[in-house]
């Protein structure tokens, strides 16, 4: 489903964020990506969109000859539309609804003056409902994004992101700006969205036990490389040290 | 309501219908009146003239270039007045708003009945007359000359510094202030150790970017006599001197470009 | 108890002694040679006094009537000029504005974008008035086109900047969604800057109508005109009831405009 083949990037100040990541991930898969702050896991997700322009390597999506880093600007926004986001801060336009919200997801779908005079689809906005109904937050869609809490912004922001009818989720720390027990409820939404739909996802994420509650798979990033490929189940405590250096893990690795 | 529920199915628009209306009668309405003022403009306006103009332009650019390098010494003088009137008047207009804004400010001013709407006068009417008018007035009371352009400069800065400084002053944080006045601080302590230093960032930069406007205002108070590059470019104008008209826009162009950049240099410096 | 005494002493403005003692040098030759060269001429300003005082009660009791007609008609056609000139320098403004930010376009786009701000900005309304007039005609049409080249150097300016202050991550999250430049724009940045422009907008309205009263005075049209006519008639009467009359619309514009950004926000 998507292959990287020796993904570098270098950013322009010379920072050396990702070293060569060779990474496969197969139909359906969720895989969590932990590490470090500063391991490079935004910067990897973001050069699989093509958000971040990787230096050099290969992102081969869907199939083995749909390369993304050798696609031009209108191509690459039909891809973009196939891989959906999910932001750490929510990352919703704070002074739109959060109907349009939800929309925006459809952007790549509707031409530019059917977007600018707000007229979606019926399909699209049956969507929608539909998904803001999953979520729960069917009666706020007339209300503005800056007046929902962190939990509710972020269930919107997945909103955001399936409306798209993605292939595949980019999700960047979606629990890091919220509380214990909304970090908990938002991640088993977006792994059940995902079996539900047969997504597959990568999910960057602080939170070790977290990660190993929900993904199937774990991969340990640390200063741009990988040095854990594996089941949560085989996270030692060699392993996090390797990942996250000294530290009493006993408390963590509870399983 | 933009949930629209039809027979079998419901929608979404963004407005509803009557807010629909109403945005769309607003444009019409915007419309209506840009082309009532436009059709009112126009028929003041001689066309011939204007689809002329680009002939005239390049008629003119024509005379302006090559411009007469030598020229440009004649100007240093007026170039010199020209950043003093700025100056000078800069924090002539600085030090008088500052008293004004405190009478102004409504958590400072000592009656609000009588001194602060007369101090929000006073800060109004500068404000409202630009500068060249006020060198109009100025220079059939001191004269023509520098002077003039130096009050002229200043009273317009008045209005501007008074304004932005007194709604500074309106946003100072009450808690400090409050823990001053719990020492038992009289009126001056609250001020020097209370207000003060909180309004002086915001005071600099006020005044920073006063003067920036200010290099700009006092190239035209010469046009009127007061003083600076202004009349010089006013005498060349007359002249159709155009190829020293030129060097004079150059001046102008090369003193403001550098204005900005000193004050873009110390706004860094001391944030 | 301890010999030494604590001295406390404010913490100086400026840390540097050095810096301190030469900034104030630096000022002082400056005031100095400002006083050196410039020729004031005391002799004509004892003179002035009380030709001022003369000059000044000349304007007492200002004149609305005399001259009604031109006064009224001077400000409609500076109320033309201000929404007219107003709204074709936003319009030109924005597709510059957009150009100016350096988030959002590229390099070459940029540097020519700040050089059009640059350039509008560097000449006073009254100097690109002279010119506009010499090349248009006297009347309404070259104060509105000079009132809307400054609009755009102003408007441009603030906007960019505002624009490059944007929220990253909710104009990110539009562009990951495969939205193209224009919705981008239309989603992930124009709201953003929305209250900026509305803001923006109505304080150049506001500069505009003021500004309006000086391009006359060189040719370009409106109350301005008005203003100059009375000056050039020595009747200080009138160009008191006008400079009255432009001091209460702008206190007007100004609380209006005030409450409706409250109002916006
Ligand atoms: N825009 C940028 N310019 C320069 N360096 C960057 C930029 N973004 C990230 N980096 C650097 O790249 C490295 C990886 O960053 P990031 O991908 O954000 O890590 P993570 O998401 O794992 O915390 C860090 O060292 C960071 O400083
Ligand atoms: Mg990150």
């Amino acid at each position: 489903m998507l292959k990287t083949i020796n993904l570098k990037k270098v950013y322009p100040n010379g920072e050396e964020a990702l070293k060569g990541i060779n990474l496969e991930i197969p139909n359906g898969q969720v895989v969590a990506l932990i590490g470090p702050s500063g391991a490079g896991k935004s910067t990897f997700i973001r050069t699989i969109n093509r958000l971040v322009e990787p230096t050099s390597g290969k992102v081969y999506f869907a199939n083995e000859k749909n390369d993304i880093t050798s696609l031009n600007k209108s191509k690459l926004r039909k891809i973009r539309r196939q891989i959906g986001m999910i932001f750490q801060e929510f990352a919703l336009v704070e002074r739109l609804s959060v109907m349009e919200n939800v929309l925006s997801g459809r952007l790549g779908y509707v031409g530019f003056w059917n977007s600018f005079f707000r007229k979606f689809p019926q399909k699209d906005i049956e969507e929608a409902f539909r998904l803001l109904q999953r979520i729960g937050l069917e009666h706020m869609l007339d209300k503005r994004a800056d007046e929902l809490s962190g939990g509710q912004r972020q269930r919107v922001g997945i909103a955001r992101a399936l409306i798209q009818n993605p292939m595949l989720l980019l999700v960047d720390e979606p629990t890091a700006s919220l509380d214990p027990k909304n970090s908990r409820q938002i991640m088993r939404l977006i792994c059940e969205l995902c079996n539900e739909r047969n997504l597959a996802a990568i999910i960057n994420i602080h939170d070790v036990f977290l990660a190993q509650n929900f993904a199937e798979r774990i991969i340990g990033l640390k200063a741009g490389e990988i040095v854990y490929d594996g089941k949560p189940s085989g996270l030692s405590e060699a392993i996090l040290t390797k990942i996250y250096g000294e530290e009493d893990w006993s408390k963590t690795a509870a399983n | 309501m933009p949930i629209i529920k039809q027979k079998d199915y419901k929608t979404w628009k963004k407005f509803d219908r009557k807010r629909d209306l109403q945005n769309w009668l607003c444009w019409f309405l915007g419309t209506l009146i840009f082309s009532f003022c436009f059709g009112l403009i126009s028929s003041k306006t001689i066309w011939f003239y204007v689809f002329d103009s680009h002939n005239e332009a390049l008629d003119l650019l024509g005379r302006m270039f090559p411009p007469e390098t030598n020229y440009f010494f004649t100007l240093i003088k007026p170039i010199w007045d020209t950043l003093n009137i700025a100056t000078i008047g800069t924090t002539i207009g600085t030090l008088i708003a500052i008293p004004l804004a405190f009478l102004s400010a409504n958590n400072t001013t000592p009656s609000k009945k009588f001194l602060r709407p007369l101090a929000l006068f006073c800060i109004v009417s500068s404000r409202s007359i630009n500068s060249v008018i006020w060198a109009l007035l100025l220079v059939a009371v001191v004269g023509p000359g520098v002077l003039a352009g130096i009050i002229a400069i200043g009273l317009r800065s008045i209005g501007f510094c008074g304004k932005l400084l007194y709604e500074a002053i309106e946003e100072i944080d009450e808690n400090q202030i409050e823990a001053i006045e719990a020492t038992g601080a009289n009126k001056a302590q609250i001020m020097t150790f209370g207000i003060v230093p909180q309004i002086l960032p915001a005071f600099t930069s006020i005044s920073i970017y006063r003067w920036d406007i200010n290099i700009r205002e006092a190239t035209v108070v010469g046009l009127v006599g007061a003083g600076g590059i202004g009349i010089e470019l006013d005498a060349q104008i007359g002249d159709l001197a155009w190829a020293k008209v030129s060097v004079i826009l150059l001046a102008i162009v090369v003193a403001v470009v550098f204005s900005e950049w000193i004050t873009a240099k110390i706004r860094k410096a001391i944030i | 108890m301890n010999d030494k005494k604590v001295i406390w002493k404010r913490k100086p403005l400026i840390k540097n002694r050095l810096l301190r003692i030469g900034l104030i040098l630096i000022i002082s030759t400056y005031l100095l040679s400002v006083f050196l060269t410039t020729e004031i001429d005391w002799q004509r300003i004892l003179e002035g006094i009380p030709r001022g005082k003369n000059f000044i009660f000349a304007f007492f009791p200002p004149d609305f009537i005399t001259r009604s007609d031109e006064i009224l008609a001077g400000i409609f056609e500076s109320l033309w000029m201000t929404i007219v000139a107003t709204i074709v320098g936003i319009l030109i403004s924005i597709p510059v504005s957009l150009g100016a930010a350096k988030n959002i376009a590229p390099k070459f786009v940029y540097f020519l974008s700040r050089g059009v701000i640059t350039l509008s900005r560097s000449f006073q309304e009254v100097i690109l008035a002279i010119f506009f007039v010499k090349l248009m005609g006297f009347g309404p049409f070259a104060g509105m086109v000079t009132l809307s080249l400054s609009t755009i150097g102003f408007f441009a300016k603030l906007l960019s900047e505002d624009i490059e202050d944007i929220n990253k991550s909710q104009a990110e999250a539009i562009k990951s969604t495969g939205s193209s430049w224009f919705q981008w724009v239309n989603y992930g940045v124009q709201p953003q800057v929305m209250p900026r422009f509305i803001g923006l907008s109505l304080y150049r309205l506001d500069i505009n109508f003021r500004e309006s009263a000086v391009i006359g005075i060189v040719g370009g049209g409106g109350i301005g005109s008005t203003l100059n006519t009375a000056f050039d008639r020595y009747e200080f009467e009138t160009a008191a009831a006008v400079l009255i009359v432009i001091i209460s619309i702008v206190m007007i514009v100004e609380y209006t405009s005030s409450h409706l950004r409250k109002l916006i926000k």
